[in-house]
């Protein structure tokens, strides 16, 4: 049984975060969003020009994410540079994450870009990448219903514990990793990805945990995009 | 009874609940979601009377009608041009549109030509936010001196100010020609350079410090340090 985590946090204890916004100069919006080691970057350029022009839509927008690991940011190996298999999926569940929120009938024939950089892995780099998209788009001054906030929860052992790190995930014994997205004034869930087995009751409590620590994720969001105007 | 959960010139985010009860009326920037009014924008509340509006802080330009824009010609065909004004599609300006009678078959790059500035009225924006521009009215012409920046087009309220006080304080000071488009470009001329440079230091200046209190103030005690040593 796993009873006392790695680096000593309780289990529905978050790694200590860092929240900035306003980071890229030339940016529309952009945020920073670092939970432990993990650090994600994220910048939205838009709405603007749409090409190709197949893909404009006359009724709404288009949100593209692109989610990218930069090649130093693993924990040893050089991470291959460019698109990746992994990548890819991760910037369309991302997109799909955000989407629910964002107005886009409001941009008609348009697109908003939304760029992702992973600088530091541990873990938690989609969830944290989602933490800081939401943020850079609320900072790009564009219509959302609410924010989104993204932890990643699971059971290591039989124990039930919020926001793993690349150490527990690889921890010998039976691991769920659950990446959650929801929107924190509501409670939507726009994300849900598993990793592993947990069965109907371990499940049920996950999502408590999560909407718990993203709470926690919003109460910081909100402080970081606040701060940028005081 | 409705109860306000924010206060006027508070800073809200997206999702922020802003008002309960249906006494407060969503208005731009907020959207009503069963029995409260939540927050769309990330920006600051602004509270007349029953309606509760989130006016940005950032983001790009979103045209209206009746704005005054500062454009650049970018294409043409026949009969329209195509105007950047800082949207993500190009604005229309029609031949019929430019206040003065052109022959058919006119070659329109002999009245604006790919590259020109012109100061223009938006005159309506359609569901698809496509663009329609005229020239017909007083003062939009085609510019031909002074220089253009760029701000933020959500600080133009700003940097116009109160009934025109700050423009007006700047255009009084300097003795520069300013013209500043809701899209964010902003067209000065000046007789004398040094002048002309003071008067874009100082929009340069309110676009950084926009929420600062008393920017007016400032603007004056900046305007008069610097045009001591140029006259």
């Amino acid at each position: 049984m796993y009873n006392k985590r790695l680096d000593g946090r309780k289990a529905d204890e978050l790694r200590t975060i860092k929240a900035r916004v306003g980071i890229v100069k030339r940016a529309d919006g952009s945020a920073m969003f670092q939970i432990g080691k993990t650090i994600a970057l994220a910048a939205v350029y838009g709405p603007r020009q749409l090409h190709p022009k197949f893909l404009q839509n006359p009724k709404m927008g288009l949100l593209r994410c692109n989610y990218n690991m930069m090649s130093f940011s693993g924990s040893g190996e050089r991470v291959r540079p460019g698109t990746s298999r992994r990548s890819k999926e991760i910037s369309y569940v991302t997109e799909g994450a955000l989407a629910p929120v964002l107005d886009l009938e409001e941009y008609p024939n348009t697109v908003v870009d939304v760029f992702i950089e992973i600088l530091q892995s541990d873990s938690g780099t989609r969830c944290a990448g989602i933490c800081a998209a939401s943020m850079a788009l609320a900072d790009a001054g564009l219509k959302m219903k609410d924010l989104v906030s993204a932890v990643a929860v699971g059971r290591i052992d039989g124990k039930l514990v919020v926001d793993l790190t690349k150490e527990e995930e690889d921890y010998d014994g039976e691991v769920a990793d659950i990446a959650i997205a929801i929107t924190p004034r509501t409670g939507e869930i726009t994300l849900l990805q598993m990793d592993g087995f947990a069965n109907k009751e371990e499940l049920a409590k996950s999502f408590e945990n999560a909407k718990e620590a993203c709470k926690k994720i919003w109460e910081v969001q909100k402080k970081a995009l606040k701060e940028k105007y005081t | 009874m409705g109860k306000l959960l924010v206060n006027e010139r508070d800073i809200v985010v997206p999702g922020e609940e802003v008002a309960e009860g249906m006494d407060y009326l969503p208005s731009l920037g907020t959207y009503r979601d069963k029995e409260t009014l939540v927050s769309s924008q990330f920006g600051f509340v602004n509270i007349s009377g029953r309606l509760v509006k989130v006016i940005p802080l950032s983001g790009r330009y979103n045209p209206r009608r009746d704005d005054i824009v500062i454009g650049r010609v970018a294409d043409m065909t026949f009969s329209n041009w195509f105007v950047d004004v800082d949207y993500a599609t190009e604005a229309v300006l029609s031949s019929k549109e430019t206040g003065e009678y052109v022959q058919r078959g006119t070659d329109l790059s002999q009245i604006y030509g790919i590259g020109d500035y012109i100061i223009a009225r938006v005159m309506g924006v359609s569901r698809q936010k496509a663009i329609d521009l005229s020239m017909r009215g007083p003062g939009l012409r085609k510019i031909t001196t002074g220089r253009i920046i760029k701000v933020d087009s959500v600080k133009v309220p700003r940097i116009i100010g109160k009934e025109g006080s700050m423009i007006s304080l700047i255009k009084e000071k300097t003795g520069c020609r300013i013209m500043v488009g809701q899209n964010g470009k902003v067209w000065i001329q000046g007789d004398d350079l040094k002048k002309e440079r003071i008067a874009v230091e100082a929009i340069n200046m309110i676009n950084e410090k926009s929420f600062v209190n008393g920017l007016t103030e400032k603007i004056k005690e900046f305007l008069e340090k610097e045009l001591k040593d140029v006259q």
